[in-house]
């Protein structure tokens, strides 16, 4: 067994912010990742990291914009914290040593970003997360702070009291995956889950295959909420065969839309009849799935984004590494012809539920960056947002987890914040089979000693893994795919109350079918069969989750549109939605928006640009 | 999906609080079973497909230590159907999920940013997701990266590259920084463009896998660990104490004045990084500040 302080699960570029500031604190804090840090998905963000840094500018703006973009679903202390303390966080990656790109007075160049008020978006380059990722991971070679790189953590050590607020997270299980060996990590002060993204719940994303959702799987069975999951948003302009992103750029600097007939079809079917292919993201998105329903889709997929007519030079000038990008993953010459993009999952903005400190309901267990829910962007996040995400909560969870002194939070978290009770018309029952090893009876806290409380965690898993490795069976291949085909059909851009429950039925079949799965790899050493595989459930819960925040949701808000309900409705629906697993048998409710900031209250307005 | 799981579905909820029963266990056995010879038939007509579809025959290295069979190293045969787009990385992907699920490989992201998936692929290093297999001669064959220890299959022991990479201090450590935590270092624009092709590296190690110096020097530092000291070295931020004492590091006996200028390192590294001329230009770096040779 091992044991820190402080466990830090997962090493982008939340993680290692996380690390990085719980040993300034003087904690021992050790880094669990499944894959070494420098692979990490935040490598992949191109955009850049908002902080209003300069004259003209302030934090409340920031704010303003956040909450705006967010259409009024985050909560304000969280994006009030979130706007202050990013200019420090920019500014300390800069002395980290960052590549950042620079003004001819040598300071670090900002620029104009969508839903941005004033242009305060820093930069490195167009490859902003894989500078930032590298900076941090150097900072942690540095400090000489301990990396448990492809160590798989299969759960959490969490007493299992009744209620999750009294629980207590004592540390994780790893799985080295070179050697096979399973082992507990014990954590003294906390646990913070870092794990990213979730994207391998659909079957097109801009993530990497790493992003399963582990984090928020984990926290999830140990009783910590998830909150607003039916909030996921998808890029408009993705390249068909592999999801890789094309960016906004391109737009920006003249690009067009075409469907199969050649129509730009932005304007001639008037889905922005003023701002064409620059409107924002979710809108662009729903238009070139409308073209393709309707027919109008090139071999009924995708639509043509066009560059050619803005000629040789100026693509070189500007756009280069996009003509890298189409040739090097689609084969196509973005020169020669028109590239061929879809709407692709891009980001998760629901997650695990925590404070401003990164903090759930269960004493010791945090979670920073795209696997929580604080909640920063609400319905819709801002470009640009994600990365100083990363600095200013994995900087705060790192803190508060190694006994740091700061304020009280002041989002309430835990069954104890619910206002109401939820509910959804589901054609099956969701959550835990019966009779399966999902439910784990609660011992309402008998066991109690932390590494009591570890050891049958590592047990547990063991058996778990023994199991799949012995028994014969589907390949998790499959399962996965059921999943992502049918949240990709049902649950996507647009999203219908029908077949919101087939989904919902498709998923209960996916967890029926996941009983049978089997690894057909023996092998103890680098058995990706065996991870992946245990990954799949994980996709299963998450993807689960996210429907049932779907068919909950009965409104049209930021990313997320429902046939039936084509409006906001604040009067209702200023409220998170909350699912707790509940042993198995997942419990919806809601609780409050706060809209009351440090020094404003935020006003719903609409959201227009 | 059909609708026939979804009737077994409702008989499953309305029987959900019941114990479990003999009668559902036989029926999971029997949609096992089902489900299998679907599989097999899928599989056949799968093949049979594959007769009038444009293919791509992958040979792929093989081992793994510990299982019968796989012990000694060899090469296995997988047709995989290709469609336009298709990368080398999208293959063995597929090879893995329809064949063979203990294909075993490294990978992440998919565009050429993690660094998970060098693989010496008709005789050269390349990243699996960035290679078209279109632009490759047929049959493909995909080994693990040479000059590094297999694990199994295509994945390799990456902790001597790692260790190399960390034996450069690789961390910004300037001398001073301001005292205001809102006031930034001042950087120009040309040192910044001086550094960028070097902060581009994604570790993948390539580099280190094509350099015959590295293959018969263990302890060469390699191009990537000397292309990250030349990131530190050439950034006009850490000033000139720290730049010596990198200069020191760059210079011992298996450092910059090892390599050969062979260029191989450069042909190959996906991110079109000059690192042999950063290497020759810490060897100039080194004879202009009159440090003493080896």
């Amino acid at each position: 067994m091992y044991e820190y302080d402080v466990i830090v699960v997962g090493a982008g570029g939340a993680g290692l912010r996380a690390a990085i500031a719980a040993h300034e604190e003087g904690a021992d804090v050790a880094l669990v990742t499944k894959l070494h840090p420098v692979r990490s998905h935040t490598g992949a963000a191109e955009g850049g990291i908002n902080a209003a840094l300069r004259e003209g500018d302030d934090w409340e703006l920031h704010a303003y914009d956040t909450m705006k973009g967010s259409d009024y679903l985050g909560d304000a202390p969280a994006i009030d914290t979130f706007a202050k303390d990013a200019p420090k966080e920019v500014v300390q990656l800069e002395h980290w040593g960052m590549p950042f790109s620079r003004e001819d007075d040598g300071r670090v160049s900002q620029r104009p970003f969508g839903g941005l008020s004033f242009p305060r978006t820093t930069y490195a380059g167009a490859e902003t997360g894989h500078h930032l990722l590298h900076t941090m991971y150097e900072q942690v070679v540095k400090r000489g702070i301990d990396v448990y790189d492809e160590w798989y953590v299969l759960d959490a050590a969490v007493t299992d009291h009744e209620d999750p607020e009294d629980r207590e997270c004592h540390g994780v299980v790893a799985y080295d995956i070179k050697s096979g060996e399973i082992d507990g990590f014990r954590a003294r002060n906390g646990v913070i889950l870092a794990t990213g993204g979730t994207g391998q719940v659909y079957d097109h994303t801009t993530n990497a295959v790493a992003n399963t959702g582990d984090g928020p799987a984990i926290a999830y069975r140990a009783g910590v909420p998830l909150e607003d999951m039916e909030m996921v948003q998808f890029h408009p302009t993705t390249l068909p065969s592999t999801g890789v992103l094309i960016s906004e750029g391109v737009r920006g600097e003249g690009g067009i839309l075409y469907n199969d007939d050649k129509e730009r079809f932005m304007f001639e079917y008037g889905y922005a009849n003023n701002d064409g292919e620059l409107a924002s993201r979710d809108v662009v998105s729903r238009a070139e799935l409308t073209e393709v329903n309707e027919g109008r889709g090139i071999e009924d997929e995708y639509v043509h984004l066009d560059m050619r007519h803005l000629g040789e030079e100026r693509i070189i000038d500007r756009l280069e590494n996009i003509l890298h990008l189409a040739e090097d993953f689609e084969g196509v010459d973005g020169l020669d012809e028109p590239m061929p993009v879809k709407p692709g999952q891009h980001y998760h903005m629901g997650g695990i539920e925590c404070d401003e400190n990164g903090h759930t309901c269960v004493d010791g267990l945090y979670a920073a960056g795209e696997a929580a829910c604080v909640s920063l962007h609400g319905a819709n996040r801002l470009g640009g947002n994600a990365l100083p995400e990363l600095l200013v909560f994995g900087a705060r969870a790192g803190k508060h987890a190694a006994g740091g002194d700061m304020a009280a939070a002041r989002i309430d978290t835990g069954p104890s914040a619910r206002s109401e009770a939820g509910e959804f018309d589901s054609p099956v029952d969701p959550g835990a089979l019966s009779g399966s090893d999902e439910d784990v009876a609660a011992d309402g806290g008998a066991v109690a000693d932390p590494d009591t409380v570890l050891e049958d965690a590592v047990g547990r898993e063991r058996e778990r893994v023994e199991t799949l490795l012995e028994s014969d069976g589907i390949n998790h291949a499959e399962v996965r795919a059921e999943v992502q085909e049918t949240m990709t059909e049902n649950v996507n851009v647009f999203r219908e109350e029908g077949a919101l429950k087939r989904a919902l039925e498709d998923l209960k079949q996916a967890r029926e079918d996941y009983q049978d799965v089997a690894v057909a790899d023996p092998s103890r050493t680098f058995n990706t069969d065996l991870i992946h595989t245990i990954e799949t459930r994980n996709v299963i819960d998450v993807a689960e989750a996210i429907t049932i925040g779907a068919l909950a949701r009965e409104e049209f808000r930021g990313a997320h549109w429902r046939k039936e309900h084509q409006e906001r409705k604040d009067d209702e629906w200023i409220k998170h939605t909350m699912l707790a697993w509940n042993g198995g048998d997942p419990d919806l409710y809601y609780k409050p928006v706060v809209l009351e900031g440090d020094e404003q209250t935020y006003e719903p307005k609409e959201r227009s640009y | 999906m059909s609708t026939e799981p979804e009737t077994e579905i409702e008989e499953e909820s309305s029987a959900e609080n019941l114990p479990q029963t003999s009668s559902h266990q036989q029926r999971r056995i029997e949609e096992k079973a089902t489900r299998k010879s679907e599989r097999e038939a899928a599989e056949k007509a799968q093949a049979e497909s594959l007769e009038d579809e444009e293919t791509y025959e992958l040979k792929v290295f093989r081992y793994d230590p510990e299982i019968e069979g796989k012990e000694e190293p060899r090469f296995d045969t997988f047709v995989v159907p290709y469609h336009k787009g298709m990368t080398v990385l999208d293959a063995l992907i597929y090879a893995r999920d329809h064949y063979d699920s203990s294909l075993t490989f490294r990978h992440s992201c998919q565009q050429a940013i993690c660094g998970s998936d060098a693989l010496f692929v008709n005789g050269r290093q390349r990243l699996g997701c960035k290679t078209q297999l279109a632009d490759l001669d047929d049959p493909v064959r995909i080994e693990p990266l040479p000059h590094q220890e297999v694990v199994k299959d295509l994945v390799v022991d990456m902790e001597h590259f790692y260790d190399q990479m960390e034996a450069v201090e690789p961390f910004f450590d300037p001398d001073e920084t301001p005292d205001d935590e809102l006031e930034e270092q001042r950087q120009s624009r040309e040192n910044r463009e001086k550094v960028k092709m070097s902060t581009r590296c994604i570790w993948c190690g390539a580099c280190m896998s094509s350099c015959n110096i590295a293959a018969g020097d263990n302890q060469y530092l390699g191009p990537a660990a000397i292309n990250k000291a030349y990131r530190f070295a050439m950034d006009e931020r850490e000033g000139e104490d720290r730049k010596e004492e990198r200069m020191r590091i760059v210079e011992q006996e298996h450092g910059v004045w090892r390599c050969q200028t062979q260029f191989s390192c450069t042909e190959v590294c996906p991110k079109d990084i000059p690192l042999t001329e950063h290497i020759q230009e810490l060897k100039r770096e080194a004879v202009k500040s009159n440090l003493k040779f080896w």
